[in-house]
């Protein structure tokens, strides 16, 4: 049957199981838009590109599917920028399709031309530019067994109008086929005994829990694993949920923000397993001090991964799920009785440093009203957040039972992503609970995107955590440049009066006592509502490994006595 | 030190440059790139020289490659017996009085005269690196008015093949960890 080329591409896409794709249209895409009237996808409007990216982010991260996003040629592309170096630095699995001039005026600059594939290039797992209506098919098969096999990540497909236009038989194809790109599985047995043998030995072992766990889904091996072998398990940001919190070997959250017992443990650990994770300079500190008296087994589906940052002892090259199931019935058990015992000291002296500690004195700090939103909530919502003091509180005390529940810009960092992450979450998940934490610097940034949960009616709770300060930032200016605050300070607008400007029902909260009340009626206000929190204007988030420093030496939030 | 590699890339559009920017963003230093066909239509091969510190940065390397989708196969064969050329053409200053001094230093290196002009003339030289720097040299004090080199190519001898250190991608044999330099 002869179709177009732009009728192929959402062929190709209702059969991957496209069911949402969040986009914005222009010149060079329309033929796309107008053949989408014709299929069973839901098209979000989003209300600048970035928050397609990033909705189409969450999504991915919510379902473990793939998401879609779609901009136009020129400035629609270069928009989606922001949100395709999120996706990437957090492999997260996104397909960007893009509109492009017609194949014979590329090169010319012609209206709205940008070189979307060379800009893209550095920032996907792979890319294309798509100048036949016959390459369609092929390219989007591709396009979305790279994006969610190995280790996943996002590709963009630049499509050429005369693409989109041009008629052509349809014909699926019926596999893929590439040559370069064979992810790999099972890790070498002669690996594993060495695995073991290294298990074996140990005494102090210490399980780094990364990303790599959710992507792989190997979460209930973990536990075997680790309940096995009696280790206990410390995540990075992206790790988090991964492990259970409430389980008996959870330590928490590992690195520059993370808890003093889950540093000192790697610090002085003579055995780190690390799963799914990269040693990404926020969880190691400087590298020359990092875990001195550790052996080091990396399970690791990506080699370029393998000895990048800290060499290591033993890699295992493979899916993290399958290496494990593989490991599990070679491994004994252990007792590790005595280690859990010095590191429970440990944890016993950060808890009487702890915030949490502190009497109610009439101060609304953000950590005790994270506590609050995750004792209401039950430890259950699925939670994303900004980039900023507010994402580490909420790392630190929305303690988290299970995957794909967490939702947070760890290696790029990216200010502007919480709200729009929320709503793509809500798309997997609509009958879920829906929170996200933002500061009031990132929120302004895709604030706008108030008005597409709003024509979306996506049911997601927003709380803004408002200290008037880039928080973060005055943060490092407090503790490293003698408190010279230079840039950080910041007028917000009323964002009652905002959110309520775009129809969204929202309170502010001044005291801690009106804490519980606000969170209850949100939850029980069907859509999204907005509480603006007016918090401590200069608290700081501890422990603190500062840039530079060895991972075990943190500043301590000072005893309050 | 220097490390050659041998890949196979998939012969598409764009395979060169994401080869190059690969190289640029890591902050690996490309010392040559040569790139041409294969006996397979399908496939292009290409040897890049590079300078890399230890074996460790030549696994990055190779397992960088890798991540390319397009790449089919890398072998590092910097220590493995090998034949390499580089090709050089080298426009020299002669007169006709000069042209027999270019001609006796082009033999020794079993070079040729390609194009013969009035005052000058073209060496056509193919060989190892060491042999064409070599050559260069003794036609310096001459007069080398422009000259080109393809970069290396390499190919292993006989049965043998490069190492592929990189776990789990295509073609990998197990390597001893202790050859990985660990
Ligand atoms: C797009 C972007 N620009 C700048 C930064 C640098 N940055 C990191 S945290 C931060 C402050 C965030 O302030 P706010 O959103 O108010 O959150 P808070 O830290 O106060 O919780 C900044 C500016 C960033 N991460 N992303």
């Amino acid at each position: 049957m002869e179709l177009s080329g732009a009728e192929i591409l959402w062929e190709c896409l209702t059969r991957e199981g496209v069911e949402v794709v969040f986009g914005y249209p222009g010149g060079a895409n329309m033929p796309i838009y107008d053949a989408m009237l014709m299929y069973p996808v839901h098209h979000v409007l989003v209300r600048h590109e970035q928050g397609a990216a990033h909705m189409a982010d969450g999504y991915a991260r919510a379902s473990g599917r793939v998401g879609v996003a779609m901009a136009t040629s020129g400035p629609g592309a270069t928009n989606l920028v922001t949100g395709i170096a999120t996706a990437m630095m957090d492999s997260s699995p996104v397909v960007f399709i893009t509109g492009q001039v017609a194949a014979h005026l590329i090169g010319g600059d012609a209206f709205q031309e940008t070189d979307v594939t060379g800009i893209t290039l550095p920032i996907t797992k792979h890319n294309y530019l798509v100048t036949r209506a016959d390459e369609i098919a092929e390219v989007v098969r591709e396009a979305f067994y790279i994006a969610r096999s190995g280790r996943p990540g996002p590709v963009l497909i630049d499509i050429c109008k005369n693409a989109q236009i041009e008629k052509t038989e349809f014909v699926y194809p019926e596999e893929v086929r590439l040559p370069g790109y064979q992810p790999p599985s099972h890790a070498p047995k002669a690996d594993l005994q060495k695995a073991v043998e290294l298990i074996g030995r140990a005494k102090r072992p210490v399980i780094l829990c990364g990303h790599g766990v959710v992507m792989s889904g190997a979460e209930e091996v973990l536990q075997h694993f680790a309940v096995k072998t009696h280790t206990p398990v410390t995540s990075t940001l992206l790790g988090l949920g991964a492990f259970p919190a409430s389980h008996p070997l959870s330590l928490g959250m590992m690195g520059m923000h993370g808890e003093a017992h889950c540093n000192l443990a790697i610090q002085n650990a003579d055995l780190l397993l690390a799963f799914g994770m990269r040693f990404d300079d926020r969880v190691t500190g400087t590298l020359t001090t990092y875990a001195p008296g550790a052996k080091k087994v990396h399970i690791e589906i990506d080699p370029s991964e393998v000895h990048k940052n800290v060499k290591v002892d033993l890699p295992l090259v493979g899916d993290l799920k399958t290496v494990l199931t593989d490991l599990v019935p070679l491994v004994d058990e252990y007792e590790h009785d005595d280690w859990l015992d010095q590191i429970a000291g440990w944890k016993a002296e950060g808890e009487a440093r702890s915030i949490m500690a502190w009497p109610d004195d009439g101060k609304l700090y953000v950590s005790h009203l994270i506590h609050d939103l995750w004792s209401a909530t039950g430890g259950g919502a699925i939670v994303t957040t900004d980039v900023g003091q507010h994402q580490m509180w909420t790392a630190q005390y929305y303690a988290l039972d299970k995957p794909n529940r967490w939702i947070t810009s760890g290696g790029a960092g990216t200010m502007g992503f919480g709200l729009p992450s929320a709503i793509g979450a809500w798309f997997a998940h609509p009958d879920d609970e829906i929170w996200t934490v933002a500061g009031d610097g990132g929120f302004q940034m895709t604030a706008a995107e108030l008005s597409t949960a709003v024509q979306e009616g996506a049911n997601v709770k927003i709380a803004i955590m408002n200290n008037n300060f880039l928080g973060m930032v005055r943060q490092w200016q407090e503790f490293f440049f003698e408190k010279r605050y230079s840039g950080v300070n910041m007028t917000t607008p009323d964002f009652v009066k905002l959110a309520e400007a775009h129809g969204v029902p929202a309170r502010l909260v001044t005291a801690p006592e009106e804490v519980q009340e606000a969170i209850a009626w949100a939850r029980n206000t069907p859509g999204p509502v907005v509480i603006e929190f007016k918090v401590e204007k200069e608290e700081a988030v501890y422990p603190m490994v500062p840039a530079g420093a060895a991972l075990d030496q943190m500043l301590r939030r000072p005893v309050r006595s | 030190m220097q490390y050659t590699f041998i890949a196979l890339v998939e012969n598409k559009p764009g395979v060169l440059n994401r080869v190059a920017s690969l190289f640029r963003r890591r902050n690996f230093n490309i010392e040559s790139l040569a790139v041409g066909r294969t006996e397979k239509p399908e496939v292009s091969r290409m040897t890049i020289v590079t300078d890399c510190a230890n074996d460790v940065d030549a696994h990055k390397i190779e397992a960088n490659l890798y991540k390319l989708v397009n790449v089919i196969d890398v072998q590092d064969v910097s220590r493995q017996p090998s034949v390499t050329r580089d090709l050089a053409l080298i426009k020299v200053r002669a007169t006709a009085e000069q042209r027999a001094e270019v001609n006796n230093l082009a033999a020794i290196f079993r070079a040729r005269i390609v194009d013969v002009a009035p005052d000058s003339v073209i060496v056509e030289a193919t060989g190892t690196e060491d042999k064409i720097e070599g050559m260069v040299e003794l036609l310096r004090p001459i007069g080398i008015i422009e000259m080109v080199r393809t970069g290396q190519v390499a190919m292993t001898r006989g049965e043998h093949s490069g190492i592929r250190r990189t776990a789990g991608a295509n073609g990998w044999r197990e390597v001893e960890l202790e050859e990985i330099g660990v």
